[in-house]
């Protein structure tokens, strides 16, 4: 393939280049200009009375309990707010106050905080619900968007007598268009992002990178050699899980190589699956790969057949399979739970030569353990890149190193700051510490 | 080595592994057989659980998600039975869901085990209810996280959920005082730690297979209160739970992690063997090269 | 055609539903959810490709005599009785609007008597299995190795009463030597930092991929080449 010899190439397929560049323009340029667009908090100033009143009884003995105490209400919560709740999908309104001067656990005057609404400022004002003593925050669910809603607070004591705060509003809830508590998440994806479509970029540009040899993904053409000459089949699995797991996805662009490499020696390959969805896939994918070594026909559907979606159900299977047909050659490519040692082990007893790869962090010890090479992690998501040689995946390992680098930046100097911060006790250094892990908090 | 003879080092060498394996059914059986039982002590990563259960006054609210299955139920139902008995002992409201499909038969096995057998007058409804199975993963906590009833509009036996004394105060996860995910996979405690503890600031515990510890520890003590890890942290669970409450002890469904501690540490002790019989054999081996070598 | 339509739809929804984690407004909020739901209303459908495939495998099998025939018959009997008991509610109250799991129906006898059992004895395969893995395995043939093979040791010592028993004498400045001490410390630090870079590694190979397959760049699974 040339390399393109224009900066910009405007072929149709690059467009979508430009337009994904595009895109993250507008989202940067969105993110920088979006507390302006977004900020749509609304606390007007306040209406209705300043005097504390009772709420109106509704029997004669409450209604002279009422009066008894009339004279001795809690002092109400002050500094009452009500706005639309911030970065929500709408419905939901936030109020906060602060809490009454009588709310001491110690004298148990409060008991706690209702909270009343109203669609109008003069009412009539409804309790919606009530809160813990010490809480000066509640979220109301229940809103419709675009209506206008009052609030009071009201601090209750015994016998239902409340000191009930200011009137506020209106506040009307609306959907937001950007999650601002997410907007460290965006960063640091945007960034990430860049930097594969970058490295991409510059493969297709001709330029020579440099990616380490992985010693699992070298041995594939080895193994399937091996049972080539041994005449036995090789059996390939794809994970436990469906197609929109993305281990499946890496697992199933392996069987892609694997299925080119058992077509030109004309070796049987057997791959069963646990899922429907992953044998129609698989099937697309074999027999397009049959095809483009110019070997269709080699290739029959039922070389990818399903089992069952239960795993021990399938487990069993495929080690049925594996005892009676003993293939020369394993494959484990994708999502794996407890079954991984079962599979490993069987296939072990066999002699078969067994190459897995897994993103399941809790599986791979048993792989390690039991298998001749193993893919760790990313090793399996960089294997079709590999396997195939073409530069923009290639790139694309690249730019996952960028994600790799500032992880690291960050690890070592969150690390140093903490531990300096604990140690000398500066207050700065602690500041700036608590200020890089919030910074790398996600709030949903 | 001459021809024909066999060292100590060929047998082990060449040993078939069904002797291991029938090694280690014994180290398995014999301790069941005889009873073999060791006293357990109780870690602070899941003494924190049982502090905070003891800690809530009674009528509080914890929701127990049974989020597995058969497979993994010698490790997770122990756990999951010594909560429910606990919660029940101190009167709290026990409400059972599950985000696994699989969840319900256990939620079944420890009504007929801890429910009917030890606390025959906990009435449905007032003390303890069966939400049942919904299907969606961390969707559906995401869902019940805001409102509960939406996607709950009846319990596991399609009585309309407002009927139930002990659901009219609960509108969603807030309401509860502790989440408690006995979980083996996915969706399982992270996701509960994530969905529901993080958002909501409600405390999560979670009780997982041995396997599936280690990738939990990050989340405690600030985002999971405390984690009971497989056979050993159901053990311990039962064992903190004995000590506080000694008309649990000698029931065999009150201790079954404890009595299957014994198994676990022979078994652990013949796995050890092998490996230092093992490495035995190989350093053996390798020196016998060594001199091959040098002859 | 065949591969641009399949290539134009997964751009057009990867890019929506990656939208919809930042933006909270309609009709994105709820994308991911109604997307996960009609992802599982096709996976239920493709039962049916799995199912006929299954029968259609086991069937021929069956028909021609072929090796080990006699446990397709096993096969095809339970698949057929599952699915029939299931859907029918056989012996359940009361019939076809009952409950499939009901007290008394034939499905959950089923599930009680060769599901449970057999799916906890496939389970239970593990601890042999773990026996002669470690057996293989664990060499000490280099220092790595070696640290390996005494970090299992502690922790399968700490995850048993055993492990309390044999450092509970050790004085108070030493109990960081308690097995269960060294164990669960092994488990909280060493081996989560790896578990920990580990799963940094596997989240970037993730959106590396992901944008791989939204942008067309990887598109073996459609059995086309990246071009």
């Amino acid at each position: 393939m040339t390399p393109c010899s224009r900066k910009f190439c405007c072929r149709p397929r690059d467009s979508k280049l430009s337009l994904v560049l595009l895109s993250i323009f507008f989202a940067l340029a969105f993110l920088l200009v979006q507390p302006v667009l977004t900020l749509n908090a609304e606390t007007l100033p306040t209406t209705g009375s300043s005097e504390p009143e009772s709420i109106q009884a509704t029997s004669q003995s409450a209604q002279s309990t009422l009066e008894s105490i009339q004279a001795a209400p809690p002092a109400p919560p002050t500094n009452v707010r009500a706005f639309d709740t911030p970065s929500d999908q709408g419905g939901m309104m936030t109020i906060n106050w602060t809490k009454s001067t009588d709310d001491v656990p110690a004298t148990g005057k409060v008991m706690g905080y209702v909270i009343y609404r109203s669609e109008a400022p003069g009412g009539p004002f409804e309790p919606i619900s009530s809160v813990a003593l010490q809480t000066e925050e509640y979220l109301d669910t229940s809103v419709r968007d675009n209506v206008p809603y009052y609030y009071r607070v009201g601090a209750a004591a015994q016998g239902q007598v409340v000191g009930l705060s200011e009137i506020v509003g209106p506040a009307v809830s609306k959907q937001q268009w950007f999650n601002t508590r997410k907007s460290n998440l965006l960063a640091i994806a945007l960034i990430i992002a860049i930097a594969i479509l970058w490295f991409v970029y510059q493969a297709r540009a001709g330029k020579k990178l440099y990616i380490r040899r992985i010693a699992g993904i070298e041995a594939v053409e080895e193994a399937v050699g091996r049972a080539t000459e041994m005449g036995k089949p090789i059996l390939f699995i794809p994970g436990i899980q469906d197609m929109d797991n993305v281990q499946t996805v890496a697992g199933l662009s392996i069987l892609a190589s694997v299925g080119k490499l058992a077509a030109q020696y004309e070796t049987k390959l057997d791959v069963p699956v646990s899922r429907s969805l992953v044998m129609s896939t698989a099937r697309e994918t074999l027999k397009q790969a049959y095809l483009s070594v110019g070997r269709p026909d080699l290739y029959t559907d039922d070389s990818v057949y399903y089992v069952t979606d239960e795993q021990f159900g399938y487990v069993a299977a495929v080690d049925g399979i594996m005892v009676r047909e003993r293939p020369a050659t394993c494959f484990y490519m994708g999502a794996f739970f407890a079954e991984s040692l079962i599979l490993a082990e069987t296939g072990n007893s066999i002699g078969a030569i067994q190459i897995a790869g897994t993103a399941m962090p809790t599986q791979l010890p048993f792989f390690v353990a039991a298998c001749d090479y193993t893919l760790i992690g990313e090793e399996l998501f960089a294997a079709s890149a590999y396997l195939s040689k073409d530069e923009r995946m290639i790139g694309s390992l690249k730019g996952q190193d960028v994600g790799k680098g500032i992880a690291m930046f960050f690890i070592l100097l969150g690390t140093l700051l903490a531990t300096i911060g604990a140690v000398s006790g500066s207050d700065t250094i602690v500041v700036i510490s608590d200020w890089l892990k919030n910074l790398f908090t996600l709030n949903f | 080595m001459a021809k024909g003879k066999r060292d100590i080092v060929d047998i082990l060498k060449a040993m078939d592994r069904r002797v291991i394996f029938l090694l280690i059914a014994l180290s398995v059986i014999i301790p069941l057989v005889f009873h073999l039982v060791f006293s357990v002590r109780t870690s602070p990563i899941v003494q924190a659980i049982f502090d905070k259960m003891e800690s809530l006054p009674p009528g509080s609210k914890v929701l127990v998600s049974f989020d597995y299955g058969p497979s993994t139920a010698p490790e997770n139902q122990p756990m999951a039975e010594a909560i429910a008995r606990h919660a029940l002992q101190r009167d709290l409201k026990l409400y059972f869901m599950a985000v696994w499909a699989t969840g319900p038969p256990q939620t079944e096995l420890l009504i007929a085990d801890v429910i009917n057998a030890d606390f025959p007058k906990k009435a449905y409804g007032k003390d303890w209810i069966n939400l049942g199975f919904k299907a969606g993963n961390q969707g559906l906590i995401n869902a019940i996280l805001l409102d509960l009833k939406s996607m709950y509009t009846t319990d596991v036996h399609g009585a309309p959920i407002n009927s139930f004394e002990m659901m009219k105060d609960v509108q969603n996860l807030t309401d509860m005082a502790l989440i408690v995910c006995i979980g083996s996979g996915f969706p399982g405690v992270r996701e509960w730690v994530q969905f529901a503890g993080d958002p909501g600031d409600i405390p999560v515990a979670g009780g997982v297979t041995a396997v599936e510890a280690p990738l939990l520890y990050p989340y405690y003590p600030r985002q999971l209160l405390g984690l009971l890890g497989g056979l050993q942290g159901a053990a311990e669970y039962e064992a903190a739970l004995v000590k506080a409450y000694p008309q649990f002890k000698g029931r065999a469904n009150s201790e079954q992690a404890v009595q299957l501690m014994g198994p676990q540490t022979v078994a652990h002790l013949v796995i050890i063997a092998f490996v230092i019989v093992g490495n035995v054999a190989f350093f053996a081996e390798r020196r016998r090269l060594a001199r091959a070598k040098k002859a | 055609m065949k591969v641009q339509v399949p290539l134009v739809i997964t751009f057009i929804v990867g890019f929506a539903l990656i939208a919809a984690i930042f933006v909270p407004h309609d009709p994105f909020h709820a994308m991911d959810q109604n997307f996960s739901i009609y992802f599982d209303l096709i996976a239920v459908f493709a039962f049916i490709l799995g199912g006929g495939n299954l029968l259609k495998i086991h069937g021929n099998k069956i028909w021609k005599r072929g090796r080990d025939w006699k446990y397709s018959i096993v096969t095809v009997v339970g698949f057929l009785m599952m699915m029939i008991v299931g859907t029918f509610k056989l012996g359940g109250p009361p019939g076809l609007t009952g409950d499939v799991a009901a007290d008394g129906s034939w499905f959950k006898f089923m599930y009680d008597s060769i599901f449970v059992p057999l799916q906890s004895t496939m389970f239970s395969l593990l601890a042999f299995f773990v026996a002669s893995a470690s057996y293989r395995a664990f060499r000490a043939k280099t220092k790595e190795a070696t640290i390996l093979l005494i970090a299992a040791f502690i922790i399968l010592i700490g995850r048993t009463p055993l492990g309390h028993y044999l450092t509970a004498w050790l004085p108070q400045p030493l109990q960081f030597l308690h097995i269960p001490n060294l164990s669960n410390w092994i488990l909280s630090f060493p081996s989560m930092a790896g578990q920990r870079a580990i799963m940094i590694g596997i989240a970037l190979g993730i959106i590396s991929t992901s944008l791989k397959l939204i942008l067309g760049i990887e598109r073996s699974y459609l059995g086309g080449e990246g071009k």
